[in-house]
């Protein structure tokens, strides 16, 4: 660093001088360095399968357990990242990796999440015998399953999208691929992924505190977290401690909101190339100490001269060994499409042995009979979510002032884990004497309708105001109005927010059919429940054979339904 | 004379349609950029100047032939070559300054020594005050000139520009080029020589010492012509004038004929590629042709400058109307034909029964459609028929641009009719 002090031409230098704002933002730094080594620490404890993990009601103990539990979440995402971009840039790059990486995505991306979980753990505990680890990473797992998927297809998609004069001039200018890739294919990618990325994490907080108390073949481990909080809160039919468990919940989401949201997708912002689709230009607090504070120049400084190190030392590799230029040979590519066909085949002929041994050809009708009430509930559950909060959403969207205090809350409501509330279901359930089948379908639907309701509002406000006023003064009203104007304005966003809605609600199946009070438990007949039940009896065989049947469920779903819904909204009710 | 600074040798370039026929995009070019010269290229869209410039550029490879920059073979971008793109191609998440460097620091220019460099780039093309601007908050021309501080600032033999001005105003653009003139004239950029790519026949004469001028389908050197004329070059002196009507008269008559299109010369088929015109500029254009000044006959320069149109505007309108039989071109002049005057006094609904003959008389395509719609006993057809059969002459691309002006024209004329949501076309209500 030391050539720049001679330059008088641009206040480089003081750029990295301390100031009063790394007042703020030092101790921030240091506190999450130190945190970062006692959860690393407290997660690679000895711990043998079997012995419980005490799990105390005190609410002092709770600021404790959220910090566990926001710690998986960071090492989920900080996992969710190297593999988005890994994985994203192997198949944009590569026409082979293409042909594999992206339809094994878009399956991953319908594996119900819990079902990573039960399909996992049992690995990750014999991975690291002895120590609490195996089961972190089992948890740590299933929320980066929750994440890393869409991730992964922003990334490969920004990849696929980088404006065509941009990669001419990296390459006109000599940028090496090591070079191209961060300083243009990443860059590109930025406000696709944050905005993801925050989605997910927004998501993720169902999974974290659904991934912490895990059953194995019978045997209930919980790690210390939110998660396990509540599910001893359950187990003891502790009313008061779901509601600490609520309130410390709602403090992570406020923190999370504040500290990395909001500055996340400010400092994006910057990588956008049209300015015009900002939409809200106010910069938040917490955005602005860390842009004052001199520390995270010195941060950035080092990246960016770390990264020069990294490419001078690939150029000097690569200068040594003679370039090859790659040209496509077509017999190699059928030779390798051909073997990917006979791996499929016999992947799939394995998998059909393997859960035939157990089960006979009933039970996997029955199942699909299961996978068919679960479905009804989902598709039921989201008409009845639309038409209660599209109404709304609309209203709220035209009146603009509304919309903007609005969002944030939605935003919230979305991210709150909605588990968190299932316990009050129960007992409701229970005090009302109601009919489980029906009444514990809502729990399915209680996070995810908060997307509906948030598509609903955006689709609502991006309806141009020259349209409105064009039908006003037509004179179109009430029923016309609704069929003519704001339901086609609003439905590309609408299905969005359907498409996100039903996904988490087959996901929250899993955990919502089955719920648990004290010693009651109250069961709805469904795939959901059948996929808890073998999970907790450790059946491999049919936790796969339940899981199998779901996903095929939701790729049908996806393909049958949503995608032609999707290809409608796009092509005909676009506002262009 | 000293050995060039850049020659091509039989370049070729072919491009695979979808259903893998190779189309020739640029056919045998000999180019040869000397010493201290500026070339402009021109030609209609399709005529593969831009793929051209990135051939010298070492971005494409050419499937025939060899690029050569004193005496080295070009196969890849090299150093002593820089670009300048049309959309400027800026990252937007870098300051002007970072812009700049970013050639530099690909280069493995230290930290003081880039700095100075970039720094007095910047200073060089009037863009001081600004080193720390991200490129959103500057104005097209502002953004053009980071783009040409970024090309200077590696000190290249050769500056090869694609159509540079073209997303400019013509103010901004004139300034700029007039900037850039002044620098090269004066010797202040080390740069020895200027291809530039445009679609304005003025800014082509204005700076050019050679102009080549490309012909279509594939794109060939049709002419080149040298400019003599001293610099500064005002716009209204005769000799500019007169090359003015030399480059427009070699652009609107196809080489080997008389200059007129209509009965005698040679037939187009279902796969030409028909200029992207609308009806509605059509119209307006034929209006504007029967009115004074011009009473039916117009000098195209002179038409050009007086409605504001560009080449790339000019040009498709014109051979459309060449197309259809309503106006015939010679030697820089366009004349409405006794059809396109007849057109021009119908009245709306009038227009639409000599349209719609001239349109099944003159384009083979809209013919074909209307033929293959009254055989087909439903009188429907898909439109990715249609558009399969393009593809067997035209890119992916350029097939369906062809076929959604045809569907246009014929919408209007009411040959035949289109659905947007099945895709089909076909004889509903007729």
């Amino acid at each position: 660093m030391e050539q720049r002090w001679g330059l008088p031409l641009i206040a480089w230098p003081s750029r990295l001088r301390p100031n009063l704002w790394d007042l703020v933002a030092l101790p921030m730094v240091l506190g999450l360095i130190a945190l970062v080594a006692w959860g690393g620490i407290a997660m690679s404890a000895r711990y043998q399968i079997g012995e419980v993990l005490p799990i105390s009601l005190d609410p002092w103990r709770l600021p404790e357990y959220a910090l566990r539990t926001v710690l998986r979440m960071v090492c989920a995402l900080v996992a969710s990242l190297v593999f988005s971009l890994v994985y994203a840039a192997v198949a944009a790059k590569s026409r082979q990796g293409e042909k594999i990486l992206i339809p094994v995505l878009d399956i991953l991306q319908s594996v119900p999440i819990l079902g990573f979980l039960s399909i996992t753990v049992t690995g990750f505990i014999a991975l690291f015998p002895g120590r609490l680890l195996g089961v972190e990473c089992a948890a740590i797992f299933a929320i980066f399953t929750s994440q890393a998927w869409n991730m992964t297809f922003s990334v490969y998609q920004s990849l696929r999208t980088v404006p065509a004069e941009l990669i001419e001039a990296a390459r006109m200018y000599h940028l090496s691929p090591w070079r191209r890739f961060w300083r243009l294919e990443v860059p590109h990618a930025i406000p696709s992924l944050v905005w993801n990325m925050m989605m997910s994490v927004s998501g993720g907080w169902f999974f974290v505190v659904a991934s912490e108390a895990i059953t194995v073949g019978g045997r209930t481990i919980m790690l210390p977290g939110i998660g396990s909080y509540i599910a001893t809160a359950i187990n003891q039919r502790a009313l008061a401690a779901i509601g600490y468990a609520v309130l410390i919940m709602f403090v992570v989401i406020l923190l999370y909101d504040q500290l990395l949201f909001r500055p996340l997708l400010a400092w994006s912002r910057k990588f956008r190339a049209d300015p015009s689709v900002d939409e809200d230009n106010v910069r938040p607090w917490f955005f602005i100490v860390l842009q004052r504070a001199r520390v995270f120049d010195l941060v950035q400084a080092g990246m960016l001269e770390l990264n020069r190190k990294i490419d001078d030392a690939l150029a000097a590799l690569a200068r040594r060994g003679p370039s090859v230029e790659r040209r496509p040979r077509p017999e190699r590519e059928r030779l390798f499409d051909i073997s990917l066909l006979g791996l499929a085949g016999a992947a799939a002929a394995w998998i059909i042995t393997f859960i035939s041994q157990t089960v006979d050809l009933g039970e996997i009708g029955w199942v699909f009979l299961l996978g068919l009430v679960t479905a009804a509930r989902v598709l039921i559950l989201i008409g009845l979510a639309s038409l209660i909060w599209v109404p709304i959403g609309v209203a709220i969207g035209l009146r603009p002032h509304l919309a903007d205090r609005v969002q944030p809350i939605v935003q919230f409501l979305a991210a709150f884990p909605a588990n968190l509330f299932f316990p009050v279901a129960v007992v409701l359930i229970l005090q009302f004497r109601l009919n489980p089948e029906i009444w514990l379908s809502p729990l399915m639907i209680l996070g995810t309708q908060w997307y509906i309701l948030f598509n609903v509002i955006v689709g609502t406000t991006a309806l141009p105001m020259e349209l409105q006023r064009a039908a006003q003064n037509l004179g179109v009203r009430r029923a016309l109005w609704w069929r003519r104007v704001i339901l086609p304005a609003i439905f590309p966003a609408y299905v969005t927010g359907a498409v996100t809605a039903a996904g988490g609600s087959w996901n929250a199946s899993i955990v919502s059919e089955v719920v648990q009070w004290g010693d009651t438990t109250l069961t709805a007949t469904g795939i959901g429940a059948y996929i808890a039940r073998t999970t907790v009896e450790g059946d491999s065989a049919r936790i796969a054979l339940g899981i199998g049947v779901l996903c095929l469920y939701v790729l049908t779903f996806n393909r049958l339904l949503w995608r032609r819904l999707y290809d409608l909204a796009a092509e005909r009710l676009r506002l262009d | 004379m000293s050995e060039p600074l850049l020659r091509t040798k039989a370049v070729s370039k072919t491009y695979q349609t979808p259903d893998h026929h190779a189309r020739l995009v640029l056919d045998h070019i000999e180019f040869t950029l000397r010493d201290g010269e500026i070339v402009a290229i021109l030609g209609k869209s399709g005529s593969g100047k831009s793929t051209f410039l990135r051939i010298l550029a070492g971005l494409v490879p050419p499937n025939e032939g060899i690029v050569e920059y004193r005496g080295i073979t070009v196969g890849q971008p090299i150093r002593g070559i820089a670009m300048v793109f049309q959309s400027y191609a800026l990252f937007p998440w870098l300051t002007v300054l970072g812009n700049v460097e970013l050639g530099l620091e690909a280069l493995g220019i230290s930290g003081a020594e880039r700095r100075r460099r970039a720094v007095s780039a910047i200073d060089l093309i009037g863009l001081d005050g600004f080193e720390n601007a991200y490129p959103k908050e500057l104005s097209g021309g502002m953004r053009q000139r980071v783009g040409f501080a970024r090309a200077l600032v590696v000190d290249p033999d050769i500056l090869l520009l694609d159509e540079p001005f073209s997303s400019l105003d013509v103010l901004t653009a004139e300034t700029l080029r007039g900037d850039l003139l002044d620098l090269w004239d004066a010797r202040r950029i080390p740069t020895k020589g200027i291809v530039i790519v445009s679609h304005n026949i003025e800014e082509a004469v204005e700076i050019a010492d050679r102009i080549l001028i490309f012909s279509n389908d594939p794109g060939r050197i049709r002419a080149q012509i040298p400019i003599s004329l001293p610099r500064p070059r005002s716009s209204e002196s005769a000799g500019f004038r007169q090359v003015v009507d030399q480059v427009y008269t070699l652009l609107t008559t196809e080489p080997g004929r008389d200059g007129r299109r209509g009965a005698k010369a040679e037939p187009i088929g279902i796969g030409f590629r028909l200029p992207d015109a609308s009806v509605q500029q059509l119209s307006g254009l034929i209006e504007r042709l029967t009115e004074a000044p011009y009473y039916g006959r117009a000098d195209l320069p002179h038409l050009a400058d007086e409605e504001n149109l560009d080449m790339d505007e000019l040009f498709p309108l014109i051979e459309t109307l060449q197309l259809l039989g309503f106006a015939h071109v010679s030697s820089g002049d366009i004349e409405l034909t006794p059809l396109g005057r007849a057109y021009a006094e119908a009245e709306m609904l009038a227009r639409k029964p000599i349209f719609a003959e001239a349109l099944l008389k003159h384009v083979p395509l809209a013919a074909h459609i209307r033929r293959v719609l009254d055989e087909r006993p439903g009188h429907r057809a898909p439109a990715a028929r249609f558009l399969r059969e393009l593809e067997d002459y035209l890119s992916e691309e350029e097939a369906e641009r062809v076929l959604e002006t045809v569907i246009n024209w014929g919408r209007h004329a009411e040959i035949f009719a289109y659905d947007y949501d099945s895709e089909v076309l076909n004889l509903e209500n007729f």
